[in-house]
């Protein structure tokens, strides 16, 4: 009975474990992004262990996205996939060097610079081809039957890599906006004044992005631009406006948190922003929620558990964040 | 460098190459993250300090090992889509979502509390902290559970019916998740976890023995490493045999390749200890065998008849020369190890567990072993189910993404020098730390740390004068 229901609020649970990946895990991509930035090397070891405790969980959001696509949208799954082959290919070697490098780094002297730049390199890498994944999607993905059917190089396009950059640059933001609510003295006043060059790229970035979306199929422009749909979607663009606004006020007045929330409001604005022009399509422009489903029997399976078991992960993910609260002691880790 | 092969073919290389890797982590990490757990809780119920030491020392082993766990498995989790799509489309809604109740449920759960285990003890208090650590272990155990029932749904599928467009509809998930080889699957994998981690803590403790056999934190970590072998090795062996009955009756084929059968023996089938796998010919050249045995541990009977491979289709034939080898190299060893634990025993109730230095030396030796069963007993299983991927229902050459060679060959290759890197360096990382004597970390980590209050919280004042207390 709950046949057609049940499909979107999948596609509501993906979204949200997407949009929490980004939310979580894209300023402790931004803080490997930030590395080259400084040369101290005291400065790159608190700024990592701000994260160390957390950054594990944050990155397993992203497991659930493509898992939970793998549970209850195979097809979707199965074609997205191949599309992005190198892209996706790419981002998991990254987050393969990125992830080692906060245990390898504090075990070697010699080799710490190296750690240092697979730090960066890997999360350079993993946010660019997240940005481009992005912006494929975005562009649409040419299917066949059951299968994927356009080339090996269709991901690679001005807008993709234009999404690829606003993404890294993005990212980059929110790790600025991090450091400078995490840190104290003169690191937290290095990273204020990186906040700002980050922030302003962004939203420049960002109004490129929304710009180009509209033009690139004539679904997205009705969307944007037909009366009365217009209506509802303008409320994006005003709240936008609004945490720009927040933010650079926040950056002027020396606030810790508030540029914090309003780098992350940017992206979940933007984020629902790209859901307006993609509903009711799982992957445009011809593969429709509905159509990507696994069968009831699975969506509900896989639901029971979700709605128990996401609630208890936000808990005690909230509790791992309160446990790890306030500024960070330069003296502690445990390394 | 891959020229001349097919996208199968690299594609089956990518995945055996990258689950190979990532298996080996989570064989340690289970049996270290349970270990981990004992300890602590040791610790807080005596207050010996070996206890704390032993755990703070194998604490950072355990971190790196999970670091490599951790990133090995996200690039699984995305392989079915990338190389097998057509596996993903078709098979997803019956695995799929067994694969996100394991994020949901374990992923996350060792993840959310890895941080407060690894940096917390200060911050949440011993109670706390312990709670941590056990979650740790029951998360990564709860992950091998969900990953086996997979794993066992490709053997041995059921619960499901098929649709119209050929995708797997899952019609009874009690059925499925409980599959007719899960429950062996689990228990001799998970005993292989905590096998693999007792030979490596026993080695570590045997070399440091070996230098210094007057040191309580490395006679303690040897001791508990024995007993454990002492009792897992047995268990292991029998839960070996009891999976084997249960994989002659659902997949046969692969008991035959295992046990080299080519011919069909109507009254007792042999043992082959040894022989060299004949594809051309179809026979076991320079075989070496016990007559009936082999009946006898398949059936309990010495001359129950046992069909070969005369009575498999070609194409329906696992790759025997692959399969009869990692058989014998995982079974080889098994015994080497009820060897090791044997002696153990037996210089235990000389009372010379501490001065048996030939003892300490083989232990030594066999520190790595428990990998290479483990790497032996998948290859093992895993070539065993081909041709297929969903075992008598779905072929790997049916399975793959639409998807041409270079494309592969190309990912396959940044596979390959990236892991031997970052392993590589993983590694020798591992091998220095445990290298490294307890006394030395413990020095250290009684300097970090400082002493445990009972609120948990330590006032700065109080955590000054450290390196007087330890001295």
């Amino acid at each position: 009975m709950f046949g057609f229901e049940l499909s979107f609020i999948w596609a509501g649970i993906i979204a949200f474990a997407v949009l929490t990946y980004v939310v979580l895990d894209g300023f402790d991509l931004g803080i490997g992004l930030l590395f080259p930035l400084t040369d101290d090397e005291e400065e790159r070891s608190v700024m990592m262990n701000s994260v160390s405790p957390v950054w594990d969980g944050n990155e397993t959001w992203l497991v659930l996205g493509g898992g939970g696509l793998f549970a209850v949208f195979p097809l979707a799954y199965a074609i997205v996939m191949p599309a992005l082959y190198m892209p996706i290919i790419l981002m998991l070697l990254a987050l393969v060097f990125r992830g080692v490098a906060f245990e390898y780094r504090w075990r070697t002297e010699r080799w710490k610079p190296l750690w240092d730049m697979a730090f960066f390199g890997g999360s350079l890498t993993a946010a660019m081809c997240q940005g481009i994944a992005l912006g494929a999607l975005v562009q649409g993905i040419e299917i066949e039957g059951r299968a994927y059917a356009g080339g090996w190089w269709d991901w690679l396009t001005p807008f993709s890599v234009l999404c690829g950059v606003a993404v890294t640059i993005g990212y980059a933001m929110l790790g600025a906006t991090w450091l400078n609510m995490k840190l104290e003295g003169r690191i937290q006043r290095h990273m204020h004044s990186l906040a700002w060059p980050f922030a302003i790229g962004t939203v420049i970035c960002m109004g490129a992005v929304s710009i180009w979306t509209p033009f690139l199929d004539s679904v997205y422009f009705s969307r944007w631009f037909s009366w009365p749909q217009a209506a509802w979607s303008a409320v994006v663009p005003v709240l936008l406006a609004g945490a720009v606004a927040g933010l650079f006020f926040g950056l002027r007045k020396k606030q810790e948190v508030r540029p914090f929330l309003c780098a992350q409001a940017l992206f979940v604005l933007g984020f629902i922003g790209i859901g307006i022009s993609f509903y009711p399509m799982m992957v445009p422009p011809s593969l429709s929620i509905v159509d990507a489903a696994a069968p009831d029997e699975s969506l509900r399976f896989a639901l029971v558990g979700t709605v128990v078991l996401v609630p208890m992960i936000l808990i005690y993910t909230a509790y791992a964040y309160w446990v790890f609260r306030g500024k960070v002691d330069p003296a502690e880790g445990y390394h | 460098m891959f020229d001349g092969f097919s996208a199968e073919l690299l594609a089956r290389f990518q995945f055996a190459f990258t689950v190979s890797f990532h298996i080996i982590f989570p064989a340690f990490s289970i049996g270290l993250a349970s270990y981990l757990a004992v300890l602590n809780a040791l610790w807080l119920k005596t207050g010996n300090e070996t206890y704390k030491v032993l755990f703070e020392y194998w604490k950072k082993i355990f971190a790196v090992a999970f670091a490599m766990g951790v990133v090995s498995g996200i690039v699984m989790s995305y392989q079915f889509g990338t190389n097998w799509s057509v596996f993903s489309d078709l098979a997803g809604p019956v695995i799929g979502p067994l694969m996100a109740y394991e994020v949901l449920s374990a992923f996350f759960l060792e993840a959310g509390f890895l941080g407060i285990m690894l940096f917390g003890r200060e911050r949440v208090g011993p109670g706390l902290h312990m709670l941590a650590t056990a979650v740790v272990a029951f998360g990564t155990l709860l992950s091998a559970t969900w990953i086996l029932s997979v794993n066992s749904w490709m053997h041995t599928p059921a619960g499901f019916s098929i649709n119209e467009v050929g995708q797997f509809v899952p019609e009874d998930w009690w059925a499925i998740v409980f599959n007719p080889s899960f429950p062996y699957r689990l228990v001799h994998m998970v005993l292989a976890a905590y096998l693999t981690t007792a030979l490596v803590v026993g080695a570590v403790g045997a070399l440091h023995l070996l230098r210094d056999r007057y040191d309580m934190a490395s006679r303690k970590m040897f001791s508990m490493a024995m007993w454990m072998l002492i009792v897992t090795t047995p268990l292991q062996i029998v839960a070996g045999d009891f999976h084997g009955i249960n994989t002659l009756e659902h997949q046969p084929a692969k008991i035959m390749a295992m046990e080299g059968h080519y011919k069909s023996y109507e009254d007792g089938a042999p043992l082959y200890l040894f022989g060299i796998p004949n594809a051309e010919e179809k026979r076991l050249d320079y075989a070496v065998a016990i007559p009936k045995l082999g009946s006898f541990i398949l059936k309990h009977d010495f001359n129950a008849p046992m069909p070969g491979l005369d009575t498999i289709p070609d194409d329906e034939e696992p790759p025997v020369a692959i399969v009869f080898f990692s058989f014998r190299i995982m079974v080889g060893l098994g015994f080497a190890m009820l060897g090791l634990a044997g002696w153990a025993l037996v210089q235990r109730l000389r009372g010379r567990i501490y001065e048996a230095t030939w003892l300490h030396r083989a232990a030594v030796v066999m520190g790595p072993t428990g990998f290479i069963a483990v790497l032996a007993g998948w290859v093992t299983t895993e070539v065993g189910r081909q041709p297929y991927t969903v075992y008598g229902l779905m072929r790997t050459s049916d399975s793959l993404s639409p998807i041409e060679a270079p494309a592969v060959a190309a990912s396959l290759t940044a596979f390959i020098i990236v892991y031997f890197f970052v392993f590589g360096a993983g590694t020798y990382y591992l091998l220095r730390m445990m290298y490294k004597p307890v006394k030395e970390i413990s020095k250290k980590a009684f300097r970090d740390e400082g002493p445990i209050r009972t609120s948990g919280i330590t006032p700065i004042a109080q955590r000054l004068p450290r390196d007087e207390e330890t001295a």
